[in-house]
């Protein structure tokens, strides 16, 4: 297990050096990602000036003030409550995005086979942080830099600067390795001797 | 009592916002209990995020989650109270609108066809307010619950029948703890509804995932399901977040109702661990706020 701090652009060697039980330390940028601006981006063929080559993408929408316009937030939003959702929703969209360049997903509940496969190919890992803390994730964000299709607020694509983001724990590598899935086999070995203990025949 | 339809509108904008920041209780009683107990090395460090995030929540004065869930609001109606049906909830949905837009809160609710987000936490048929009654004299009851949808998400109903007898239903609620794994942000409140028709029995489900930790189902053989069912799932091993671990769930909530001689319905809802919820009474005199 071994303590990685990471600040984007992320190359392939350094993802691939992910196993999972080893924890990440984010610092820079992190783009903020989910279902309406995923939906916009593969499905309805709307494009992001972002440049995601090399970058990390959490699964969120965060709960956000407008502003003037400053130094301090050059989006003309201040970040109110940023947290994290449930990454399971977004699972076709992984491989595409990887495709874009991105290469480390963070989110919460883990993701499916597809994207597993997708980590081992295009060279990407999944970062679980835990879903619900919210007020202490907002305490690792420094400001929200940009903000793209805006339209879809509050599912815009967020560009946050984080400082200290983690530690995160490596779920899901590029090595096939995958923590659900770990447990999620243990749990369904389990089923027999709980049904047992409830007396189900 | 006459209630003024203004109080109402402030009491519902206040709740939703408190609902949000402030954990009850039994919810944080609940944590300490798992953490006391879990033996699991990576989810005795995930309980203490989640411990350590209520504590930030209340110190920075935020909210504990960034999911706003959708806003329910549940009124009981004791004796005496005056105010009229429609204006109780017309207020209700204002001050459900302005906590949204003055605190502000992200809008989490859209029309379930185009989408569209009209950034006031409300839409056709939502806030659901349900409605009902006690002898509680002069007290007007509003409980406040923003549902996050990463539980909410992850919710079934079954129409078993009745040869399939208890065990039926014992089999689907072990059998969507498993489904759920980590995506209902677990340790969770395992709501089962036992009965009624089908509607009824998810209605049961969320009354119950919902239900304050360390009450019981008031019928005595749903009290003794649920206490069989909460041993029960936490011998699974699904863990905090879906990682592995003892704290699967806080518990297993049943409610039943009555039902059909050919039906045996089950449903489940989940509540996350951030088992939010805020109420307030109003009495003549004045707004005590609770949870």
């Amino acid at each position: 297990m071994t303590h990685h701090v990471l600040r984007p652009p992320i190359t392939e060697e350094q993802v691939r050096a992910l196993r999972v039980n080893d924890t990440v330390t984010l610092e820079g940028a992190l783009y903020g990602i989910r279902d309406a601006n995923l939906i916009a981006l593969f499905d309805k063929g709307r494009k992001t000036r972002f440049d995601m080559q090399g970058q990390a993408a959490i699964h969120t929408a965060p709960n956000v003030k407008r502003v003037p316009p400053s130094p301090q937030h050059p989006a003309g939003y201040a970040p109110v409550c940023v947290g994290t959702t449930t990454s399971a929703r977004m699972e076709r969209f992984t491989r595409p995005f990887l495709a874009m360049g991105a290469r480390i997903l963070i989110g919460k509940g883990g993701l499916g086979k597809g994207s597993l496969d997708a980590f081992a190919e295009l060279g990407g890992a999944y970062l679980a942080i835990i879903g619900g803390t919210a007020a202490l994730e907002t305490t690792w964000i420094e400001a929200i830099e940009d903000v793209d299709l805006d339209d879809l607020n509050p599912e815009s694509i967020w560009k946050f600067r984080v400082h200290g983001f983690g530690p995160l724990l490596v779920a899901m590598d590029s090595h096939g390795a995958s923590l659900y899935d770990a447990v999620q086999q243990a749990a369904s070995g389990r089923r027999a001797q709980t049904l047992a203990r409830l007396g189900v025949k | 009592m006459r209630v003024e339809p203004k109080a109402v509108e402030e009491v519902a904008r206040e709740l939703y916002v408190r609902a949000l920041k402030i954990l009850p209780p039994d919810v944080k009683e609940g944590f300490a209990r798992l953490a006391a107990t879990e033996s699991d090395a990576t989810a005795k460090r995930v309980l203490g995020t989640m411990i350590t995030n209520i504590r930030v929540a209340e110190e920075t004065e935020n909210l504990l989650c960034q999911d706003t869930g959708i806003p329910i609001y549940n009124v009981v109606i004791g004796r005496g109270v005056e105010i009229g049906g429609t204006e109780l909830k017309n207020a209700i949905r204002r001050g459900c609108e302005r906590a949204t837009r003055e605190y502000p809160l992200r809008s989490s609710v859209v029309h379930p066809i185009t989408r569209r987000n009209e950034q006031t936490s409300c839409g056709p048929g939502i806030p659901p307010i349900h409605i009902d009654f006690s002898d509680e004299p002069e007290t007007l009851v509003i409980e406040m619950v923003p549902k996050g949808s990463g539980s909410e998400n992850n919710s079934w109903l079954r129409m078993a029948i009745p040869a399939e007898g208890i065990d039926a239903i014992k089999t689907f609620v072990v059998d969507c703890v498993l489904d759920a794994g980590g995506k209902t942000c677990p340790p969770t409140i395992v709501g089962v509804g036992v009965g009624g028709t089908s509607d009824l029995c998810v209605a049961l489900a969320k009354r119950a995932a919902t239900r304050p930790l360390g009450t019981a189902c008031e019928d005595p053989e749903g009290a003794k399901l649920e206490r069989e069912l909460s041993e029960a799932v936490n011998m699974l091993g699904v863990g905090p977040q879906g990682l592995g671990g003892d704290s699967t769930a806080f518990a297993v909530h049943v409610e039943v109702a009555a039902t059909h001689i050919t039906m045996n319905p089950v449903a489940v809802n989940m509540q996350c661990h951030s088992a939010r919820r805020a109420s307030a009474a109003i009495t003549p005199a004045g707004v005590e706020y609770g949870f």
